[in-house]
């Protein structure tokens, strides 16, 4: 398997759906190709970082906004609950 | 607490709410970049799953439906700001990204830190905003919602209205390109490789 080949799997390899076979050669591979290791390293790296937060806290007055236009818009729909 | 809110009980939807605003908010904000067009957002995609309650089914979850919704709110803003119509933006680039070649990694190296050392960092949520933020839109909500949110590749598509081919395509790219993006910025250079082309198989 080329660095090229292995770069167009490269998403099925990381999210654990490439055939067996495929696998195996992957691992041929990567034991012999450093670059290729740490790409695969680097990608899986940058995913746990983007998974590890939430970045942005919801502000305080638009969410008590969005529960009064919820709650009103609720009571249109629902009349005499 | 789907049911009951279906039946008619105001409490369970607002606990609904409270369970996944955050989330949508985040993904707006990540999408958006703009604190009034994130929160807009939100409230579109809670006041029409209000509206729309009826005709949720559960085929897909309650956050996967909410978050198809939080989709379209957001890709309506950003065509807005591109001053496109719907169907020239997207037959523009369904047709440029299939057959673009995957961008090759330039900068290789080992990372200095790992994720969960780097993630306590403040200027780290800089840097990842700046990564995300140079990825084409389509681009952008696609790894969002996929790598961030965990939907599956299927409920990609169907949420972005792209076959699954494509929406495999743009991932690998946009998860190649934020690798690029940090490692040059988080990359130990002391460790840095240079590829060569084609190994023997």
């Amino acid at each position: 398997m080329k660095c090229e080949e292995l770069l167009a799997m490269l998403n099925e390899y990381v999210d654990g759906t490439v055939d067996p076979a495929v696998c195996a050669e992957f691992q041929q591979h990567m034991a012999g190709c450093n670059p290729c290791q740490v790409v695969v390293d680097n990608i899986r790296k940058t995913i746990t970082l983007y998974q590890a937060g939430q970045p942005y806290e919801i502000p305080v007055q638009f969410r008590e906004r969005l529960h009064d236009a919820l709650r009103k818009k609720w009571r249109e729909k629902h009349p005499g609950k | 607490m789907v049911r009951r809110a279906k039946a008619g009980e105001l409490p369970a939807f607002e606990a609904l709410t409270a369970r996944h605003e955050q989330r949508v908010y985040s993904l707006a904000m990540r999408m958006l970049r703009q604190e009034q067009d994130a929160e807009d957002v939100t409230q579109q995609t809670f006041l029409s799953a209000l509206e729309n309650l009826d005709g949720f089914r559960g085929e897909a979850g309650f956050s996967t439906w909410l978050l198809r919704i939080a989709t379209h709110a957001a890709l309506k803003i950003i065509r807005k700001r591109k001053g496109l119509d719907v169907v020239s933006l997207e037959a523009a680039t369904e047709e440029r990204d299939s057959f673009d070649a995957v961008p090759h990694p330039e900068y290789i190296a080992d990372w200095r830190q790992s994720p969960e050392e780097l993630v306590h960092k403040n200027e780290i949520h800089r840097l990842l905003d700046e990564a995300l933020a140079k990825l084409d839109e389509k681009h952008r909500l696609i790894f969002l919602l996929r790598d961030v949110e965990g939907l599956s590749i299927q409920e990609t598509a169907g949420a972005l209205g792209l076959s699954e081919a494509n929406v495999k395509v743009r991932l690998l790219r946009a998860r190649l390109q934020l690798r690029e993006h940090l490692t040059a910025a988080l990359g130990d250079p002391a460790t840095r490789l240079i590829r060569h082309h084609d190994h023997a198989p």
